[in-house]
């Protein structure tokens, strides 16, 4: 056995909504320093995939392990459920996501914002979580931004201030939900250059994207995604460099 | 103290309705209004919140009994819900011969109870609705970053919805201000009770009510102003700043 | 069955006392309302100022309040006004403000101010291009108010509307005060008389969930009927 646990791996994962079925059986092995990247159409299942992987939707079957721990489940009669939603609390501070509309909490400063579940959730000091708030909006460039509210600031500055309030978790993985859709092009930059930095540092990632040169030049591995199926995966060399299949091709042929 | 005493004798010398005595009178229904409706507001703001969330509990035995007390007291005039608890507490059969009898016997108690139990009803409606259009983001992220039902409700759901439930809070606070002129009808000396007996003793209805309308007023803007500042200061987040 | 010791049939006279009253005054006010929204919307300094303090006046004042006033202010006022008419050109009459009548004028006054906002801003939400195109086709003013403003005015009026009503039918209770007999009033008597306050009580109660729960449902159906064209209401 490894001595450090994989930080997250899932196993099977199937998800219906109603008659259809989106997931079919989907599996994925992050181990430390991975950057994998999901691509795929709109309504491939790529959202939801990552959306499983943390919970907030609950799949109808799969396992999960996040650093080693099984996550354990129980049926209801609504269904697959956590047996235990203290696990799935603790497994959720591991796993820290950033979302595609940002979701900042809209009544606290940035600083605020960051420092809250760092205080409430992993029990940090007041005044270490803002030290380490302020290091962390020094890094996504909006150290001046930190009074603001969200309201106050663009779409980039949002994202990059999420991507601060994610990375005050020293979270084991990152959970990207395409983190650069909502941004008009001229912000979408500033924001992939933070993420390029932290895959640069080792970080262990998880990235939902339509940014191709981002999955290209970053992932360690690229997962293509159609129908809840996975159609082709490997090394972005491989796999956006050579793909073998006909749909892949289309997905990757240049839009006119 | 004493010159501004005098100061208003003179002002009053020739008025034969407005004397210190029927001025002492509005005084102190001033004091029973705002004691009447700052207790009954807060009394009822504690009850709203919990009620509020239990509004939107997924457990009908829970919700139902909730949605229910809304419905009436929100669908019937605090008249029938005020002479519904002083009678219902003066017809109580031996009630004269008990100790509760002492603070019963005064009207203010049952109005207090009424008022607040009305006042509870539509503020558990302002929150409960402030409380559903949460943005599902920030919920999701909560979520997400690890925090339990419990904190994200104190931290995120509610603080927020606080804030958004003001303006109509607001308004729930001004149209309390104005509903609680009833408890004259139930011989409360509050303002109104105050207008009614100088209106009787003098037969000028228009000395009488006009002036306690002009008191309202100031009192209905001082809790405008109040609510704007309140606004501009818990709001500021939602404005985008031209920066 | 309940006892109502010989009140059911003045409780029912009451009870169509509350409606009388309740719907006069929602089409006063209603009248009240257009023309205060016209007026607080029009060019005219003036008109713009009078709206304004009325909408602030009534509902800076309690309910109850300005009904005293009205009511036991308007008798001495008309009474002023008929002695001098008998002194000065020796005319003698003498008008008897009726309780209904001042009901129903204070009711429609104080909502008036209500609806006027609510009409104001309903006004205010329809789409101008929308007018404009009615111009455009030689439509006149009355003509466009009639077939177009007016109609697509009513669908975002009709919440605002809807919610007024519900608070003025609760107002009607307040007549009991000043004499009328509203199924309050016949309720609060025959509590003290009979010393169950809350047979009677929660009668009227019901009564007034009863005409709320039919206005509710009466109001989703007008509602219904503005929002065609509109995909789902929303």
């Amino acid at each position: 056995m490894a001595a450090t646990p994989i930080p997250l791996e899932v196993r099977n994962i199937k998800k219906r909504f109603g008659d259809t079925e989106v997931l079919k059986g989907l599996s994925l092995k992050a181990k430390k320093g991975d950057v994998i990247t999901l691509i795929g159409a709109s309504g491939s299942g790529k959202s939801t995939f990552l959306r499983c992987m943390n919970l907030l939707e609950q799949p109808d079957e799969g396992d999960l392990v996040v650093h080693g721990e099984d996550i354990r489940f129980k049926m209801t009669k609504h269904g697959r459920e956590p047996a235990d939603w203290k696990q799935v609390v603790d497994m959720r501070a591991k796993l820290s996501m950033v979302f595609q509309s940002f979701n900042l909490w809209a009544h606290m400063t940035l600083l605020e914002n960051i420092i809250e579940a760092p205080i409430h959730v992993l029990g940090k000091s007041k005044q270490d979580a803002i030290a380490h708030a302020r290091e962390l909006l020094e890094r996504v460039g909006l150290a001046e931004r930190a009074d603001y509210y969200p309201a106050q600031m663009s779409g980039g500055q949002q994202q990059r201030g999420a991507i601060a309030r994610a990375l005050a978790m020293d979270p084991e993985v990152m959970l990207f939900d395409e983190p650069t859709s909502a941004l008009d092009p001229e912000l979408v930059g500033d924001v992939l250059k933070v993420m390029r930095d932290l895959a640069k540092e080792g970080r262990t990632m998880i990235v939902v994207t339509h940014e191709m040169a981002f999955a290209r030049d970053v992932s360690t591995e690229v997962i293509y995604l159609h129908q809840g199926q996975v159609e082709e995966a490997g090394p972005p060399d491989e796999v956006l460099g050579n793909p073998k299949s006909e749909r892949l091709k289309q997905f990757l042929a240049p839009k006119h | 103290m004493e010159s501004l005493t005098t100061w208003i004798e003179g002002l009053l010398a020739d008025n034969t309705i407005f004397t210190l005595q029927t001025l002492s009178y509005y005084g102190e229904g001033l004091t029973t209004t705002v004691q009447l409706v700052f207790l009954s507001l807060i009394i009822g703001l504690v009850l709203a919140v919990p009620l509020a969330i239990g509004r939107g509990s997924k457990h009908q035995w829970i919700k139902m009994p909730i949605f229910f007390y809304c419905y009436v007291f929100r669908g019937t005039p605090l008249l029938v819900q005020l002479y519904l608890i002083y009678y219902g507490v003066v017809f109580i059969d031996g009630i004269q011969d008990t100790w509760l009898w002492v603070i019963l016997e005064k009207p203010f108690v049952p109005a207090l109870i009424a008022f607040t139990l009305n006042t509870a009803a539509y503020t558990t409606e302002i929150f409960r609705g402030a409380i559903k259009s949460t943005a599902r983001g920030e919920i999701e992220a909560a979520r997400a970053y690890g925090m339990s039902w419990w904190l994200m409700m104190r931290r995120i759901v509610l603080p927020s919805a606080f804030r958004r439930a003001l303006p109509a809070y607001g308004n729930e606070v001004i149209f309390m201000l104005h509903a609680s002129a009833i408890a004259s009808v139930v011989t409360i000396m509050d303002l109104t009770g105050a207008a009614r007996f100088v209106y009787a003793r003098f037969y000028a209805p228009f000395d009488a009510f006009l002036f306690v309308a002009a008191i309202y007023l100031c009192l209905t803007f001082s809790i405008l102003y109040l609510f704007r500042y309140l606004e501009k200061r818990l709001l500021a987040h939602l404005k985008p700043s031209g920066q | 069955m309940i006892d109502l010791h010989g009140y059911g049939p003045r409780l029912f006279e009451g009870a169509m006392i509350t409606i009388q009253l309740g719907v006069l005054s929602l089409i006063l006010s209603v009248i009240l309302g257009l023309l205060t929204a016209s007026a607080k919307m029009s060019r005219s300094w003036l008109l713009h100022r009078i709206g304004t303090l009325y909408t602030t006046i009534i509902r800076g004042v309690p309910d109850l309040v300005l009904m005293m006033l009205l009511f036991f202010g308007g008798q001495i006022g008309i009474n002023q006004v008929t002695d001098w008419l008998y002194y000065q050109f020796d005319i003698d009459i003498f008008i008897n403000v009726n309780e209904f009548v001042a009901g129903v004028l204070t009711i429609g006054l104080i909502f008036g101010a209500y609806m006027g906002e609510t009409f104001r801003g309903a006004f205010m939400a329809v789409d101008n291009g929308q007018i404009e195109a009615g111009r455009a086709y030689g439509m006149t003013n009355w003509l466009v108010f009639r077939r177009i403003r007016f109609p697509l005015m009513m669908r975002h009026a009709l919440p605002g509307l809807s919610n007024n009503w519900m608070v003025l039918l609760k107002t009607t209770a307040l007549v009991s005060v000043i004499g009328l007999s509203d199924m309050v009033r016949v309720a609060a008597e025959a509590s003290k008389a009979t010393r169950e306050p809350f047979t009677f009580m929660l009668i009227v109660a019901g009564i007034y969930l009863l005409i709320a729960s039919v206005s509710e449902w009466g109001f989703a159906r007008l509602q219904k009927r503005y929002d065609v064209g509109f995909g789902e209401s929303n």
